[in-house]
């Protein structure tokens, strides 16, 4: 096969994926995303649109969701990345706002939602954070966890789309775990 | 509702939750692109830069010395196939270029990241030919087609000219909706590989039936050669129904190179290849009486189409259904163009026919001074006004005033432009709604096991609807068992044959099937004495003959749609508040699955009104929208709370089950109801959707 | 993209140095519009040099009340400052209005400034383009132009720039603080990027080479009333149709200070220079605001399909400004 690499263009980098070690050997082109589908088998994290336009990758890097789309793999060396696969931990028990996806029917199709599920968790943790949205209010004091009403989740949540229209049913959910 | 899955005999109807609903939301349920066979390879379409013209020659040098690139499939040298019936899968056949994004080569590489890279670095050469992409409604070559969506493309009672003429009261609007896409959340992809003269795909698909039907035909094989597995469907509304062209390239590109491989659509690709909703401009003309009652109805639609094929968007068939008018007119035109070739997309024909009817019925009542609810109820046909036949069953007007009722209208002060808050002006609307009742021959097999579970066997294909959970609902019943010993199996070729997911037609054809085979199980174990065989008892159901024969009766599920929104008068931004609809879709057979559909494809409808849209660039022959960061479809932030409410409705001339389709009729009218509740805000009529802040605002700025 | 190289440096000089080594080198920040474009194959670098491991993630208060803020700080990070949401708050609430919250956990400040247009024919290889391949046309022009600009455009290129955050910087009279070959520079951020002219293909004044090592926004503007708006085609997640960023500051009654600038306009932030000049020093009132907003608006050359940005800029404009402004003294 002509098809060897030419040196330079591949990295080895570790990463933590869902508490679990990797070291793999990286084309310097590939994001996370396909790392996660093509090279370790984890096709939770979906492939929507590959620009950052959907959400369907969304993934946790640190504890912060980003779009595994974006990511060069080979910037992320040391890097813990959960999934979709990885927010229930080790147990048989689903994560609780997995639970509550299924309690209020949050999907159709499912494409979307692994992407639905991490952003959220992802969301929480920044509200949690004190981080402001478009539609937090300027009174809100800079610093304190900011409270979620329906339409801080809305706003927040907006860079995950779902075409088959299940977005009242997701606030639902995520209202469930708060 | 709890415990019913325990309980003999009440499954239908029950909410029950989704089979496949863990998988899904623990990342386990895999799409087509996510079958990761040992030395699976990837490929990724070249598409034609021009709209229209011949390839001249393939410049595959640069691209096959990249690093990982195994081939590129090229016009010239593509495995032949038979000709299909769809001329949109003869990809790489021949040289011709029909529109711009066509298939003009195919690179394959160990990654997607070659593939992708090895694509860019085919040189094409075309001889490029004067093209034609500009869609006027009075463009010369436009034609009546014979046919619009299966029927008469043109219907004409009574003299409607004449009638409109001599009318004490004429409204004479013209509607123009946009291209729309359905960019599923999964874009398309399969993956295919041969093992001999046997190739199996793995393919995003509402109907895995005719997908193997036509790679037999394609790559003449006998049926049982070719195996289709589509298990989960990251949605598809329209656009996955028959084939498209990335199956028919993987098992292409899969034979050329010996190795399973994967073609998965970069979503820019999908607007010019998988087919979209065709723009139309609709002419609509009313006339009534000073009472309300129409006496003249003429809807008249133009749309494009390619040059690859005739498709046809039958927008004007919804006024051969929806109220009395002695004097009818229902037409067609179409304008093939070198533009890729539209399609289905979610009710096609009647989400853009409804919007401008119902939109041209609010502005008769604006012109008549009647409430938009009477006025629809001072016009129910005693029969379908297109065919003549009775109603099986029909309650759009208790829809509209059941609606009327929960939404609060009877409070509305008609008059426009008149509520204000802060910038915002404020207003409701209304619009009915109908999709017709479809169904088509199917197959099931149903087992009775040993242990005391069944298996119920059916190619059904779960788009998202929850049609393994529904089937195994609609068994459950008709074998008189608790909801828990019921499997169901599907989205496989090797499951009995059935239909596809469309035209809202999937519950009621599989279940038909199923309900059968389920029934005849039921008698043969009231027969049997003693303990089951081991490999249990199976029988098996063909509704041919039954689900397709012809009714006296006209079938249609019929609704309302209420919408609240907010325009602000600063940007032109409109916000929805409130959604409300309310169907009447003979039984509902799973109150958690039926809900999320209707609310789910009123979000959709909601897209259609404020936000979605496309265009036909004359320039170049395509889309210029081509992502979803331009073509916008709706965010969380967009959507309100959406209400979707039901009207029992007992109907004995559908099926077995009783059951309406409900997939697709919460898009119909959504948008006219949302156009409606704009003009009520503001006072002004936008008749071109969406209803984005350029239009809104210097409709704002024009009548101030 | 075809085989790509990859360094990551320590420091900024050794950035810069490696910028010099690899011909054909592009700086990585946080890569939410260079990988999105090295896939669409619009960017085309022989190696990437990552910025994500230098020293420039951290926001320091400067003696003189300004703050400097590295160029690889997070846009969400930004936002949620405490010391900009209360001190500069029309630059948290571009940042907020901007993209996904994905997104902003992955933007930088100095990636976010060099955010190339998201114009579909630039974004298209098969179709003109100016911006992407000089002196191949625009597609643009006599094309899909609703969101295209409607100031300072050129016979060559009607693209906008895409940030919210620039608008504000803008407006703010932020600094771009920038190292290079020749060392350490600064420019205004409200001239840090170009308008078309010959040369789209030059989005900004930064030399080849040079990288953005932070933005400093002053003391001058520090505390003021200032606030952004943003209209666009859904609620959240999309690019502006046209945005304002105002700072105001009124004594008895009269504009003692004013910073406009505009996005989703020009190819640049549009600061309404003729605007503030007439405002200086003016009545602070809605009459005087809207005949200040018009004499910028004047200079609008719209395009066929792209009128609307006129009266929305305008309406944006005094809406904000007229928030802004405190209500008269009770007579």
């Amino acid at each position: 096969m002509t098809s060897e690499p030419r040196p330079g263009h591949h990295s080895e980098i570790t990463l933590r994926v869902n508490g679990k070690p990797h070291t793999l050997r990286v084309d310097h082109r590939r994001v996370l995303l396909d790392l996660l589908r093509e090279d370790l088998d984890l096709t939770g994290s979906k492939k929507g649109c590959d620009h950052g336009q959907c959400g369907a990758c969304t993934v946790l890097v640190d504890g912060r969701r980003l779009n595994s789309c974006l990511l060069l793999a080979v910037t992320l060396d040391g890097s813990e990345i959960t999934t979709v696969e990885g927010l229930g931990g080790d147990g048989e028990e689903p994560h609780p706002l997995q639970r509550a996806f299924l309690d209020r029917d949050a999907f159709q199709c499912g494409y979307c939602t692994p992407g639905q599920l991490c952003s959220a968790v992802g969301m929480l943790a920044e509200a949690a954070a004190g981080h402001p949205s478009h539609v937090t209010g300027p009174e809100t004091p800079a610093g304190p966890p900011v409270p979620l009403d329906r339409t801080e989740i809305r706003e927040r949540m907006s860079g995950n789309l779902c075409r088959c229209g299940a977005y009242p049913r997701i606030v639902d959910a995520i209202e469930d775990v708060i | 509702m709890t415990g019913t899955t325990g309980t003999t005999g009440a499954a239908l109807g029950a909410p029950a939750e989704r089979r496949e609903g863990r998988q899904k939301v623990t990342g386990a349920a895999r799409y087509a692109a996510e079958y990761t066979l040992p030395g699976r390879a990837h490929a990724w379409p070249v598409p034609a830069a021009v709209a229209r013209g011949r390839v001249t020659a393939v410049d595959t040098a640069a691209a096959l010395a990249l690093p990982g690139v195994l081939a590129v499939l090229t016009p010239e040298d593509a495995p032949r196939l038979a000709d299909p019936e769809d001329a949109t899968l003869a990809v790489l056949q021949g040289p011709g270029v029909p529109h711009r994004g066509w298939c003009v080569a195919l690179a394959v590489a160990e990654t997607p990241e070659a593939a992708r890279a090895a694509a860019r670095a085919v040189r094409v050469t075309y001889d490029t030919a004067p093209h034609d992409a500009a869609f006027t409604e009075h463009h010369r070559d436009g034609y009546a087609p014979q046919e619009a969506g299966g029927q008469p493309g043109r219907v004409e009672h009574g003299d409607p000219r004449a009638a409109f003429a001599g009318a004490d009261v004429r409204v004479d609007v013209t509607y123009r909706v946009p291209p729309l896409h359905n960019h599923p959340m999964e874009p398309h992809a399969s993956t295919a590989h041969w093992d001999g003269d046997r190739l199996t795909v793995y393919t995003s698909s509402q109907g895995g039936t005719t997908v193997r039907s036509t790679l037999a035909q394609l790559f003449r094989l006998p049926e049982e050669h070719v195996t289709v597995v589509a298990e989960h469907v990251g949605g598809g509304f329209g656009s996955k129904g028959t084939p498209r062209p990335d199956v028919v390239l993987a098992a292409m590109a899969a034979r050329h190179t010996g190795r399973p491989v994967t073609l998965a659509y970069a979503r820019r690709h999908l607007p010019t290849v998988v087919g979209h909703r065709a723009p139309t401009v609709q002419r609509l003309r009313l006339g009534a009486g000073h009472d309300g009652r129409l006496t003249a109805l003429l809807h008249e639609t133009t749309s494009p189409t390619s040059r690859v094929k005739e498709f046809v968007e039958y927008a004007a068939v919804v006024s051969r259904v929806m109220y009395a008018a002695p004097n009818l007119l229902s037409a067609h035109r179409v304008v093939p163009l070198d533009v890729p070739t539209p399609s289905w997309m979610r009710a096609p024909g009647e989400a853009p026919g409804m919007y401008a009817l119902e939109s041209a019925l609010d502005e008769l009542a604006d012109v008549l001074g009647l409430d938009p609810v009477e006025l629809r109820a001072r016009n129910e046909p005693a029969e379908e006004p297109g065919s003549g036949k009775p109603f099986s069953s029909r309650h759009v007007v208790d829809c509209l005033r059941e609606g009327a009722r929960r939404f609060g209208w009877e409070d509305r002060d008609p008059r426009p432009g008149v509520r204000r808050e802060g910038s915002w002006l404020l207003g409701t609307g209304v619009a009915a709604a109908t999709y017709p009742v479809q169904a088509a021959p199917s197959t099931a097999g149903a087992q009775a096991l040993p242990d005391g579970t069944f298996v119920v066997r059916i190619n059904a294909a779960d788009i998202g609807t929850g049609a393994r959970t529904v089937l195994a609902q609609v068994a459950a019943d008709a074998l008189g068992v608790p909801l828990d010993r019921v499997r169901t199996e599907v989205g496989r070729s090797d499951l009995p044959p059935a239909p596809l997911a469309g035209g809202s037609s999937g519950t009621a054809s599989w279940g038909w099937a199923v309900h059968e085979a389920c029934a005849e199980l039921a008698s043969r174990l009231a027969a049997h004495t003693g303990p089951l065989p081991a490999e249990g008892i199976e029988t098996r159901a063909d509704t041919t003959g039954k689900a397709d024969a012809d009714s006296p009766w006209a079938r249609h599920a019929f609704g309302a749609h209420f919408a609240e929104v907010a325009v602000d008068t600063v940007t032109g931004e409109i916000r929805a508040r409130r959604l409300l609809g309310v169907y009447a879709a003979g039984r509902i057979l799973n109150a958690r699955t039926a809900r999320s559909q209707f609310t789910g494809a009123m979000i959709m409808g909601l897209g259609m009104a404020l936000t979605e849209g496309s265009t036909l660039d004359p320039a170049f022959g395509d889309f210029p929208e081509a992502d979803l960061a331009s073509y916008h479809v709706p965010v969380h932030a967009d959507v309100p709370d959406v209400e979707a409410h039901w009207i029992d409705e007992d109907d004995p001339h559908l099926n077995p089950m009783g059951s309406k389709g409900i997939g697709e009729i919460g898009i119909v009218g959504t948008a006219a109801a949302v156009g409606n509740a704009v003009h009520h805000a503001t006072g002004i009529r936008f008749r071109e959707l969406p209803l984005t802040p350029d239009r809104i605002l210097a409709g704002l700025l024009s009548e101030s | 993209m075809d085989a790509l190289g990859y360094v990551r440096p320590g420091s900024v000089q050794e950035a810069v140095e490696a910028y010099a080594a690899h011909p054909g080198a592009r700086y990585l920040a946080g890569g939410t519009n260079l990988v999105d474009l090295l896939k669409l194959g619009v960017e085309k670098p022989t190696t990437l040099i990552d910025l994500g491991r230098l020293p420039l993630d951290g926001t320091e208060e400067l003696p003189d009340g300004s703050l400097r803020v590295g160029a690889t700080v997070r846009n969400s990070d930004l936002a949620a400052d405490p010391r900009v949401r209360t001190r500069w708050p029309a630059l948290s609430q571009a940042l907020l209005a901007g993209a996904s919250a994905q997104l902003r956990n992955a933007a930088t400040t100095g990636g976010n400034l060099l955010q190339r247009t998201r114009c579909p024919y630039f974004q298209d290889l098969d179709k003109p383009c100016n911006k992407r391949e000089p002196g191949s046309g625009c597609g643009a022009r006599d094309g899909v132009h609703r969101d295209h600009a409607v100031l300072g455009h050129s016979a060559q290129c009607i693209a906008t720039n895409p940030s919210d955050m620039a608008v504000a910087l803008a407006a703010l009279d932020a600094q771009v603080e920038l190292y290079g070959p020749d060392g350490p520079r600064r420019l205004p951020a409200a001239e840090f990027h170009r308008l078309p002219g010959e040369h789209p293909e030059r989005d900004t004044w930064i030399r080849p080479g040079e990288l953005i090592t932070g933005i400093v926004l002053p003391a001058a503007t520090a505390g003021l009333p200032s606030a952004y708006r943003k209209a666009r085609d859904r609620a959240s997640y999309a690019f502006a149709l046209a945005s304002v960023a105002v700072v105001l500051r009124v004594g008895d009654g009269v504009v003692a200070q004013v910073g406009i600038a505009y996005g989703g306009l020009a190819h640049r932030p549009w600061r309404a220079r003729h605007t503030e000049l007439a405002l200086q020093g003016a009545a602070a009132t809605p009459a005087a605001f809207e005949g200040a907003v018009a004499l910028e608006l004047a200079h609008a050359e719209p395009l066929r399909d792209n009128a609307y940005k006129v009266s929305l800029a305008r309406n944006l404009a005094l809406d904000v400004l007229n928030r802004l402004a405190p209500a008269p003294a009770p007579a």
